[in-house]
């Protein structure tokens, strides 16, 4: 058996057995659901219909019902596809980096934050289509013969590479996730009581027993996949950098980008579990299961990698001036102190200064801080893709072409169209699937409970 | 896979570790053990069970490795070949703007490949009925699945010994 440290403190708290971990999540899912997810639920529906509407509008009109015009061609469509894909990033890391690192807290938090990731990326998805402008021809950006001779995509384009980059980490995600679900999907089904649910668990969960050579395979698999998606997890965020940093454009053009894009994305997907998981933990109970240890954790995961991206900001003003590139230096000087300067400093502020805080233990371990501050990051690296995109592109090389971009209904629409989606999504995900990965909790129990915590004290 | 059928002998354990210790002394004892399930993987396990090491890795890269082959044998005949484009007055092939491309599919080549394996080798399906032994398997209980006419010792003979090694519970079943 493995002993714990008696100083590492207890990632399952309240004397939790094997079999009240099953109870407890399973409880969620039998039982009737909530007046309070009843309401947040409508909420969403009621975000994502207003959000169909304006995209059936901008389909049926094209993206020129959006604020873009010659100067600003990117805007909130590539801002926002950016920041969820950033978002994006956190499922996977959890689940496959922590595994290699053999981070026992991650379980607790793997599985919401994997939903989150795959709901996350549907989005950023949403806006890759919305943005071509002519949706029903997206499939002109896959190499598919056509009567053009046949005319093959331009491999040498990092759009193409990202087409490849975000299909390939949703579908891997997607499995990644789905194969963690089969054991917990068991579990439901044995419980089942009514022959629909059983039924439909029972198809789910792909005739799971749990025998000794099955869960020998499982393991394989599972350590191989989180093996292939940690670099994936790490390209993809890299080549979405690229669509910028192998451009011409002043502010766009620099090699510092995929290290400080990845960076940023952990940043703000950290941010984004916390938001959730302090909200499901809160409705659904789950203290015993998301400790104050599990936020503290995360909590200094944000607070370095906001650093790292601070440091980033600096380097790159830094390198600016250094590189003696006028048309360099003015993009950034234009960042801070031109038009769009509020944007820059609410940047600033959100993302380098906010997580500071967290240097300081009593914040780490305060829930409503931490949920303030986990807002606050999601605001600022939303911030930080405006900055990026629009500051570099609305003042042109030839001072006549230079223009603001102002957002239109249309804009705004189209982001609450996402909202609605991923939190419907989530929602969704929260009443019928179990929020809490129950067998690698149940794994940990012998080894970090509170009750072997004890025993090793005495 | 073999179907599943005749009379069982079921043993419930409730401790992983009290299982582990259980399995080489009920071997040593003659016992063929059927199969032994768990609601969490137990560490160790194929070991004492005898189970060899998955060759599932050994697909993942014979996968990956078709994904990389397709991946750059696409990307240089569709460029190179098939339609050489001028852009920009560049090389029609350059590698490394072929990396990204074979980076992905050799990823997602090996993660479906490996995955389907997985589950077409243990015989997981949305459709067929599972035989469970005991339900209780999925939840905090440890089985131990000896089956009757594989052993000559007789059912009470076994149950004495799955009870002397802790197990908390011992009961047959049968399956038709």
């Amino acid at each position: 058996m493995q002993v714990t440290s008696s100083v590492r403190p207890p990632l399952v708290t309240g004397g939790k057995t094997a079999h009240d971990v099953t109870n407890d999540i399973c409880k969620q899912i039998e039982g009737k659901p909530t007046k309070l997810w009843f309401f947040a639920l409508t909420i969403s529906l009621l975000l994502l219909s207003f959000g169909v509407y304006t995209l059936a509008i901008t389909w049926w009109e094209g993206i020129g019902v959006w604020g873009l015009n010659k100067t600003v061609g990117w805007a909130w469509d590539i801002t926002n596809f950016v920041w969820w894909v950033g978002i994006g990033h956190a499922g996977t890391l959890i689940s496959a980096i922590l595994l290699l690192f053999r981070q026992k807290w991650r379980t607790s938090i793997n599985r919401a934050a994997e939903a989150m990731t795959i709901f996350a990326v549907l989005c950023a998805g949403s806006f890759i289509l919305m943005h071509m402008g002519r949706t029903w021809l997206a499939h002109w950006a896959l190499p598919l013969p056509n009567t053009y001779g046949s005319l093959w995509v331009n491999f040498n384009s990092p759009l193409v590479w990202d087409v490849f980059a975000i299909s390939t980490y949703l579908s891997v995600s997607l499995v990644f996730w789905y194969i963690g679900l089969i054991p917990d999907l068991a579990t439901i089904r044995e419980r089942a009581t009514k022959p629909i649910p059983r039924a439909i668990y029972g198809a789910l969960s792909f005739g799971w027993v749990g025998s000794a050579k099955h869960w020998s395979r499982y393991e394989t698999v599972s350590l191989i996949l989180a093996g292939l998606s940690t670099p994936l997890v790490l390209s993809v965020h890299t080549i979405v950098s690229f669509d910028f940093a192998t451009s011409v454009i002043p502010g766009w053009h620099t090699t510092i980008f995929p290290p400080y894009f990845v960076a940023g994305a952990i940043f703000s997907g950290f941010a984004m579990v916390l938001t959730l998981m302090l909200v499901t933990r809160a409705t659904f109970n789950l203290q015993d299961y998301i400790t104050l240890e599990h936020i503290d954790s995360m909590n200094k995961v944000i607070m370095l990698t906001g650093s790292i991206v601070g440091i980033a900001y600096i380097t790159e003003f830094f390198i600016a001036w250094y590189s003696g590139v006028e048309y360099e230096q003015y993009a950034f000087i234009n960042r801070a102190f031109g038009p769009y300067s509020w944007a820059y400093w609410t940047m600033m502020t959100c993302n380098v200064i906010s997580p500071q805080l967290f240097w300081f233990s009593k914040i780490r371990r305060n829930i409503a801080a931490t949920f303030i501050i986990s807002i606050i990051v999601n605001i600022g690296m939303w911030f930080e893709r405006f900055v990026i995109i629009v500051t570099s592109l609305h003042r042109d090389y030839i001072p006549s072409s230079w223009a603001m971009f102002y957002p239109t209904l249309y804009d705004v629409g189209d982001y609450i169209f996402s909202f609605g989606f991923f939190f419907t999504c989530f929602f969704l995900f929260a009443k019928f699937l179990p929020v809490i990965n129950m067998a690698e909790v149940k794994a940990i129990i012998k080894s970090s409970s509170e009750n072997v915590a004890q025993k090793v004290k005495h | 896979m073999a179907k599943i059928q005749g009379d069982f002998l079921v043993g419930v354990f409730d401790d992983d570790d009290v299982i582990m210790h259980a399995i080489p002394e009920i071997r040593e004892k003659g016992i063929k053990i059927f199969e032994v399930y768990s609601p969490y993987p137990i560490h160790g396990v194929d070991d004492v069970l005898g189970i060899k090491r998955s060759r599932l890795t050994k697909a993942a890269f014979m996968f990956g490795l078709t994904g990389t082959i397709l991946a750059l044998t696409m990307q240089f005949w569709m460029l190179g070949f098939d339609w050489p484009m001028n852009i920009g007055g560049k090389a029609h092939t350059p590698f490394p703007t072929f990396v990204p491309v074979t980076f992905e599919l050799t990823v997602l080549l090996a993660s479906f490949g490996m995955v389907g394996t997985f589950l077409v080798v243990s015989d997981l399906k949305p459709y067929g009925k599972p035989v469970v032994f005991d339900p209780r398997s999925t939840d905090d209980k440890f089985i131990l699945v000896v089956e009757l006419q594989k052993n000559k010792m007789s059912a009470d003979e076994i149950s004495a010994v799955l009870k002397q090694q802790g197990a908390i519970e011992v009961n047959l079943k049968t399956i038709a």
